[in-house]
């Protein structure tokens, strides 16, 4: 019985604990961009997911390059040493688009829904810029080593019944994410012009008028909303794989962690974030034999218990949104919804 | 005036001479899900025009031209269109296509049939096409997964298998070649523990994996495509550790798969259709001095079905759309004196003899009245990191 029990908390941590951990910080990271452009500039930046897939397309092109020059990171994967340039990228972008585009209409303080579709027209721009460049098809950039536990390795370390894999992407992505979230909160809480973000955040007006200067203010956000996007992108497309359209598939289930956290609020995308991922991958899984280790033989299910299809996985995100949107609109972490 | 006159007579001579020309369709995946496959099978489709316009034997020197279009593989409205432009804007005399399924009996009921137009699919190989009403305008060289899906259950019991996962493409290819394994399986004393579909292009399959490794089985059947969802599941069946070995069918059947997934690979079996008969090889060696692998899926298949056209309207005396149909069924089997691979000029010469002909070509080519072809399957297994021929069923 105890060696069952050992098996099935293994069986649910390979299959759900472990992906949706990985999976919920690349949309904790997503979710942080979109709702700081919210809280901040106020309003929803549909180009977020792609801006995500160009700063990941950035990081892919330089990664073939440097694998190209057989400069690499042994055992870690070579696109961490092109994410910094990626992230320079990708705000250069985002600052090119506001110019263009967004600070046209702040200027002349038009309606967030304004701005709101205006993200959308940036995000066919951005999604038709990244297919150009690298086409649509599934690009593959990750090496080094590809896990850090295999199952097959673990089985025979423990001699359980069930493996556990842990891939170095997905240990990869949680740390640079807790980096990301820590560094951010800091600069938030701490520095002046995080104070100052935050200021202009509660209240436009009263900021401006206590000396807070508006266009340093939104030069920041960008910065920090596309390195939020860089990072994400890239860990998504190692951890997963890099094709445009599932980037753009990405914004649902990051506005859905960003409204159940409480849009504007930065700790709540984070909750969001991994809300989104584990409710994903918990409903579609199935537990017969995950029940099947821990019931006795005469009661095991015949059935595979399986809440929902895995085809339904996307449209989680969706009752989740209108769930949060019915009973709780300013979500768990009481955000702005005007 | 007069250089005038005889520029414009020139011109006339040449474009009548172009006219002399048969233009055959080439309409293959060569986007989508099957885009590493695509480049072989249309080369060797060229290949036996090729030897054709060499030969000078094709009615009476005429030459046979090669006009390509883009299948997707995938998306109907696209390889109609693409169809429509062949048929209309190229006028070909028939068309060598298209390779999967569903863009298959799409292009058949929207262009083929409509326009009455031939048309051979070296590749594709859903049950649904041979009862399709096709008024006797659609062929194929290669098999049907009815016979297929029998064949895998061979394999699958051969080797000890007795429940098995089966996770297919969504679509006609698939959910046809699925229910086919099934049926043959259960049929054989083996129970399929579950079959789902996947869909392609998606990021992540560790979901579906983990649905499928759920159900118990210890086995995962793949009837999906190497360059989309089959690849990724079975890359995520590896990552997660819930499936060592695969069974594969011939839509996952390339060196891409191998070079993708590695050395893990090793063990997992798959089948396609081909032969090791003498013909197979003797097109394997002639189209490797043109460049194209013979013993990738669908090469050979491909080459027979542009061979068939060609020939068919030299037993016809014309070019006529109309008159290659009816004469396709009569090159292809017996009785007759029997044509194989790279022997194109015999055939022809036979043909304008008043002779009769068996094309045998490199896959042994023997259509039902369906038109359907009958042809053997290749079981292979990666074995070092290679898709090894084991046996013939």
């Amino acid at each position: 019985m105890g060696v069952d029990v050992v098996n099935a908390m293994v069986l649910l941590a390979n299959f759900v604990v472990v992906p949706a951990l990985a999976y919920g910080s690349q949309l904790a990271l997503g979710a942080l961009g979109i709702t700081l452009v919210y809280g901040i500039l106020r309003f929803a930046n549909f180009s977020h997911g792609d801006l995500m897939a160009f700063g990941t397309m950035v990081v892919i092109l330089l990664t073939w390059q440097l694998q190209a020059w057989n400069i690499g990171l042994g055992l870690l994967p070579t696109a961490l040493l092109a994410l910094p340039l990626g992230i320079a990228a990708t705000i250069a972008v985002g600052l090119a688009a506001d110019r263009a585009v967004f600070r046209f209409y702040r200027l002349r303080r038009s309606a967030p829904v304004v701005l709101a579709i205006a993200s959308v027209g940036v995000m066919f721009v951005l999604n038709g810029v990244v297919r150009v460049v690298i086409g649509p098809d599934d690009r593959s950039f990750s090496d080094g080593a590809r896990y850090l536990i295999n199952a097959r390795e673990f089985k025979s370390l423990t001699g359980l019944a069930e493996g556990l894999t842990i891939r170095t992407s997905q240990v990869l992505t949680l740390a640079l994410a807790v980096i990301a979230v820590a560094a951010l909160f800091w600069f938030l809480r701490r520095t002046r012009a995080g104070k100052a973000m935050r200021a202009y955040s509660d209240n436009e007006d009263l900021a401006l008028l206590s000396g807070v200067e508006p266009d340093r203010v939104v030069l920041l956000t960008w910065a920090i909303a596309a390195s939020l996007a860089a990072i994400a992108g890239t860990l998504y497309g190692l951890d997963k794989s890099f094709q445009p359209f599932t980037y753009f598939q990405l914004l649902l289930p990051m506005f859905a962690a960003a409204i159940v956290g409480g849009i504007g609020q930065p700790h709540g995308a984070i909750a969001g974030g991994f809300l989104v991922a584990f409710s994903e991958i918990a409903l579609t899984y199935p537990y017969k034999k995950f029940l099947g280790y821990l019931l006795p033989d005469d009661v095991r299910p015949a059935g595979l218990l399986q809440l929902l299809s895995t085809d339904y996985k996307l449209s989680v995100s969706f009752v989740i949104l209108v769930v949060v949107l019915l009973w709780r609109p300013t979500g768990l972490f009481r955000g702005r919804i005007a | 005036m007069r250089r005038f006159l005889m520029a414009a007579a020139a011109l006339t001579m040449a474009t009548s001479a172009a006219q002399a020309d048969m233009k055959v369709g080439v309409l293959m995946g060569f986007t989508g899900p099957i885009e590493s496959l695509a480049p072989n099978i249309a080369a060797a489709a060229e290949l036996a025009m090729q030897e054709a316009t060499e030969s000078g034997a094709f009615l009476g020197g005429m030459q046979v031209i090669p006009a390509r279009g883009d299948s997707t593989c995938l998306d109907a409205a696209a390889a109609t269109a693409t169809a429509e432009r062949l048929v209309t804007a190229d006028k070909v005399a028939a068309v060598v296509g298209a390779n999967c399924s569903g863009v298959t009996i799409a292009v058949a009921n929207n262009v083929a049939v409509p326009n009455g137009v031939t048309m051979i699919s070296p590749s594709a190989t859903s049950p649904a096409l041979t009862t399709l009403a096709d008024q006797g305008y659609v062929f194929r060289t290669a098999p049907s997964d009815a016979r297929q899906g029998k064949v895998l259950a061979q394999v699958a019991k051969a080797r000890g298998i007795d429940s098995i996962a089966v996770t297919y493409t969504n679509n006609d290819y698939g959910k046809g070649l699925a229910d086919s394994f099934s049926n043959a399986f259960e049929a054989a004393g083996g129970s399929v523990a579950l079959s789902v579909a996947h869909e392609d292009s998606k990021a992540d399959y560790a979901a579906e994996v983990g649905a499928l490794a759920a159900s118990g089985a210890e086995h995962l059947a793949v009837f999906g495509y190497i360059d989309k969802g089959g690849k990724g599941i079975i890359q995520a069946s590896l990552d997660a550790g819930a499936f060592d070995t695969f069974l594969l069918a011939d839509g996952m059947v390339g060196d891409s798969l191998v070079e993708a997934i590695g050395e893990a690979l090793n063990g997992s079996v798959a089948t396609a259709p081909g032969s090791d008969s003498p013909n197979a090889k003797k097109f394997e060696e002639i189209a490797a001095k043109a460049g194209v692998d013979g013993s990738k899926p669908f090469s050979g298949e491909s080459y027979d079905a542009a061979a068939l056209i060609i020939l068919a309207a030299q037993a016809a005396g014309s070019t006529d759309r109309a008159a290659i149909q009816s004469k396709i069924l009569e090159v292809s089997n017996a009785p007759g004196e029997q044509i194989g691979p790279a022997e194109l000029a015999r055939g022809l010469s036979l043909l304008a003899e008043g002779k009769a002909i068996d094309y045998q070509g490199a896959t042994d080519v023997e259509l039902t009245a369906e038109g359907d072809a009958s042809s053997p399957y290749k079981e292979y297994e990666v074995m070092d990191g290679e898709f090894t021929t084991v046996r013939v069923h």
